[in-house]
């Protein structure tokens, strides 16, 4: 049977403050555990939560970029519930007057373009970690109070690929903005996933599963991909999905059920009687909107506008802050009109290499201007043919020399001297008798072979096209 | 003269012209302390410590020693709110009232005051380490939840005490110990360091034997501080030059809803004379009403013990305080079942009540029904305030419907025990600050208190009023026999 699928992502991101988000520990990752604590955000007896300013700040700047519209008067609520990585037992959090609403996000795939509703963006403190041994377990509150922004979409996400982009695409603005690292791996971004299944043409939601425990993108698309096929399977053999928290299991690929979901969780939320409600003036908002940078969508079209670059292209070169900005002083650089051939260097041959050694474009030591260099040697003046360039682009990677001191060093230069090469044709048309024959009977690509051995004898550094000319023209005379 | 027995603005005065020095003060305290306090029970924790101080005798206050309610931090000191779930709690830090004592040239006690547990209650008996009883009584209550800094100050084992004030903490004990204790405007004095109760409702404040000296104590734990968001950022301004001022032509509510029902004939007569009194030092009388006063009560329980349930979610055996040993181990259920025998055992039968109270109206499908609904009437309280501000200068009222009552008499019956704040309830629901002042004695010999409310940050007025009432009376000089 067809079903239609609904996704809703709730996705938390752990903003870069220097320090918490309710007393001054610092937030640096990887420290020492309990190490950044302080009676406030160990919640000790008679300590009070102060609100930093910066958390505020930023968490506007992200409602901004996600188009949503922040609220003058805000407040922050307790969420009650008992857990040993949470000091206080309650978690300083936002409810019914949360920071900003009513967002939406842009999405595209294979040329589609879909626009996901945000219902909320808001602000909270992050818990601890607990670290289970072998009977006991060790709680590290260097985590507690770190400032977190809630990030929930409207149920308006189709398939696990849309998920994905939404996923990638939120990732990017948020790396705009500077404001968090969005590194899955170390926690500072995580997704839970709510998902249902219904029939195709259906009103009513299905019952819904949610999705926790996914350490990357591609965990949380395999993760829906894999709920959505047992909630087809379940429905098709005549039987109900349970509402229930599962947990992904990346080794097995498979979900597991944590505990069944049976009525809402009571958090009791009340006012945070320690935080009088406050009021984000628009002159804020205003200078906050101004430092808000070129965000990757608006890059994305100008880059197709002003250099004629596909959109697959400007997608690729914008999704990241600082490869964008990298691409766009090598478009600057190189005089011609047409920067496709620049386009297809940073997408091909530098990624490539700077893939291969885990980094960004922009992270290579490689000035833009060495680059148009080489490029201009390869494309232009055909001074190194393609394969030649690539390798001396890696060494240039490596060594930081120019592409000039490289051929030059190495005596790379293309051969493009008439006489020489047609000496060379000669060999090749004496010594390959068979594929001689074959071109001549009418085989035309026996001539790639032809000139694949000549460029062997010239140990790679023949002209290919002037090769190619010349034993054609040779080949007619045997 | 003994030293113990003299108010703080004397001792100032004494150490300033060097006819005496602080340990003197301290050393006369102690051997109070050792006379009268194995019947009293105004402190805690006496064989633990002993009275060690903290002294910087180079402020204003040159070394006179102060006593503080065991709810607020004092690093290094055990700060347990007489509870046993806070067992050996000793703060890494200082309230923010302690550091300004600190630093202003108090020296202040180890030994802390007695208390209900967590500031639960109104008369002392919720102690963990046992009720305080009243000098003037000592079968009667001192009052509470800040009895043992109102029974210390009235049995002269204190100089002058901290306590705290929730829905009538510090002045309910004050009126019954004879004694002058002060609720400042919420947002006066920082709560950093005072361990919650309800959040929206405590206030710091002070238990002396005169008015001069709770105004001198007020100036100096008064003002803004960034580690509390309530409080407020403005000047404070120096409460002492109150004293000067009569209260000639000052008009004086008289609110009809608290002279009803429930209330006792002596308080009632009491007060009329003390009223009778500020008329003929010049004040004017009049009646007003505060007609949403009768919701006082109820409001109050429902906001206090919504956020008492969560501001004690904390004590969980986790990090500090009581553990109790858990039955089952490495399983989750181990988890839950620490959660539960440490709570369990450690929290006393009040706070347990208050605990389950503040859970339930905040529960999902109450919330609306009880919380939130409460939060409207208290708005409607406060407004009953502006409306009399704005043609009054201060209202007066009994602190107390009754005088202290005897120990054991209300401990079964927790409604008739809430009922006796029902006159200080309304100021905190209010914000507003209040101040109660002796005006009297029943037959008996039992103090009576007279309550004073102005609008907010309007302490000035408290004083000036308070001061002159004082002035004009001899009751803040008698002492109770011991």
């Amino acid at each position: 049977m067809n079903y239609e699928v609904v996704i809703g992502l709730e996705v938390h991101v752990q903003l870069k403050t220097k320090t918490k988000s309710f007393c001054g520990c610092s937030t640096e990752f990887g420290s020492e555990p309990n190490s950044q604590v302080c009676p406030v955000c160990l919640g000790f007896p008679g300590s009070l939560p102060v609100l930093n300013r910066s958390f505020l700040d930023y968490a506007v700047k992200v409602a901004l970029a996600l188009n949503c519209k922040v609220q003058e008067y805000t407040k922050f609520d307790r969420k009650n519930y008992f857990y040993p990585d949470l000091p206080k037992d309650y978690q300083i959090s936002q409810y019914d007057l949360p920071l900003s609403r009513e967002g939406f996000l842009d999405i595209e795939i294979d040329g589609r373009h879909k626009r996901i509703g945000i219902t909320r963006v808001h602000m909270e403190e992050d818990a601890g970690k607990l670290i289970h041994q072998q009977g006991v377990s060790l709680v590290d509150y260097n985590r507690t109070g770190m400032p977190l922004l809630e990030i929930v979409s409207e149920p308006e996400i189709s398939s696990p690929l849309e998920a994905y982009e939404y996923l990638n695409n939120l990732k990017s603005i948020i790396k705009y903005l500077d404001v968090s690292d969005c590194d899955m791996e170390k926690g500072s971004l995580r997704c839970d996933a709510n998902v249902s299944i219904r029939k195709i043409g259906e009103k009513a939601l299905g019952t819904k599963a949610e999705l926790k425990n996914m350490n990357s993108f591609k965990a949380v698309k395999d993760a829906l991909s894999y709920e959505i096929e047992r909630q087809a399977q379940v429905l098709d053999s005549g039987g109900k999905v349970v509402q229930e928290t599962l947990l992904w299991d990346e080794k097995q690929m498979k979900t597991f059920s944590m505990r069944s979901k049976e009525g809402a969780k009571d958090y009791r939320y009340f006012p945070e009687p320690d935080l009088p409600p406050f009021i984000i003036s628009a002159d804020r908002i205003g200078e906050i909107k101004k430092n808000i940078p070129e965000l990757p969508q608006e890059k994305k079209m100008r880059f197709m506008k002003e250099y004629g670059l596909s959109e697959v292209y400007a997608q690729i070169l914008t999704c990241d802050k600082e490869d964008a900005g990298y691409a766009e002083e090598c478009f600057k650089a190189f005089a011609d009109k047409d920067k496709k051939p620049v386009a297809n260097w940073l997408i091909g041959a530098l990624s490539a290499i700077a893939s291969s050694h885990n980094r960004g474009i922009s992270e290579e030591k490689l000035s833009p201007e060495n680059l148009i260099d080489l490029i201009v040697l390869v494309e232009k003046k055909q001074i190194i043919s393609n394969l030649v360039g690539k390798s001396v682009l890696e060494e240039m990677v490596n060594t930081g020399k120019s592409a000039e001191a490289i051929i030059g060093e190495k005596n790379l230069a293309q051969i493009s001297d008439s006489s020489f090469l047609e000496n060379l044709a000669d060999e090749v048309i004496k010594e390959n008798a068979r594929s001689v024959q074959d071109y001549k009977s009418g085989k035309a690509n026996a001539i790639m072979f032809l000139v694949g051995q000549l460029m062997k004898k010239s140990k790679g550094k023949a002209n290919p096209k002037l090769a190619q000319e010349i034993l054609k023209r040779r080949l007619e005379n045997v | 003269m003994k030293l113990n027995t003299l108010t703080a603005h004397e001792l100032i005065e004494k150490l300033g012209r060097n006819e005496i020095i602080s340990s003197g003060i301290v050393r006369s305290l102690e051997e109070r302390i050792k006379e009268v306090d194995s019947k009293v029970r105004a402190y805690v924790r006496k064989g633990a410590q002993g009275c060690q101080v903290t002294s910087h005798k180079d402020g204003e206050l040159k070394g006179v020693p102060i006593t503080i309610k065991d709810n607020i931090c004092t690093e290094g000191f055990n700060t347990e709110c007489c509870s046993k779930i806070l067992d050996g709690f000793k703060p890494p830090y200082d309230a923010t009232v302690i550091s300004k004592l600190k630093s202003a040239g108090a020296a202040v006690f180890s030994l802390k005051a007695n208390m209900d547990e967590f500031a639960f209650g109104s008369s002392t008996e919720n102690s963990f380490f046992g009720t305080a009883c009243n000098p003037w009584c000592l079968e009667c209550v001192p009052g509470g939840s800040s009895g043992g800094s109102a029974a210390a100050v009235a049995a002269d084992e204190a100089i002058w005490a901290l306590g705290s004030d929730t829905g009538g903490s510090i002045r309910q004990p004050a009126s019954f110990c004879g004694v002058v204790g002060l609720k400042p405007t919420y947002g006066r004095v920082s709560r950093y360091g005072l361990i919650a109760f309800a959040s929206s409702l405590d206030q710091i404040g002070p238990l002396t034997k005169d008015v001069r000296d709770a105004a001198l104590l007020t100036n100096i734990i008064s003002g803004h501080d960034v580690k509390d968001s309530t409080s407020v950022d403005m000047q404070v301004p120096d409460f002492t030059k109150s004293l000067e001022k009569d209260i000639k032509g000052l008009k004086i509510a008289i609110p009809k809803e608290y002279f009803v029902e429930g209330m006792d004939p002596e308080v009632k007569s009491t007060i009329e004379e003390a009223i009778e009194k500020l008329k003929t030092l010049g004040a004017e009388e009049k009646q007003v009403f505060l007609p949403n006063t009768r919701y006082a009560v109820p409001v109050y329980y429902i906001i206090a013990t919504a956020e008492a349930s969560s501001n004690l979610a904390r004590f969980d055996g986790v990090q500090y305080g009581f553990r109790a040993e858990s039955g089952k181990s490495g399983t989750e259920g181990s988890l839950i079942d620490m959660y539960k025998r440490s709570r369990g055992e450690g929290f006393g039968q009040e706070a347990k009540r208050r605990i389950i109270l503040g859970t339930f109206v905040l529960s999902h499908g109450y919330y609306d029904a009880y919380y939130l609904r409460a939060q409207k009437v208290r708005t409607l309280i406060k407004r009953d305030f502006d409306e009399v501000f704005k043609d009054c200068d201060c209202i007066v009222t009994p602190t107390s419907p009754t005088p202290a009552f005897r120990i054991g008499e209300k401990l079964d019956d927790p409604l008739r025990m809430y009922l006796s704040d029902i006159y200080t309830i309304s100021a905190n629901l209010a914000g507003i600050p209040a101040i109660s002042v002796p005006c009297g004695f029943t037959k008996k010999g039992l103090p009576v208190g007279l309550q004073i409310l102005a609008k907010p940050f309007d302490e000035e007025m408290l004083f000036r009023v308070a001061n002159a009432y004082e002035q004009a009376t001899e009751w803040h000089k008698v002492k109770p026999k011991l």
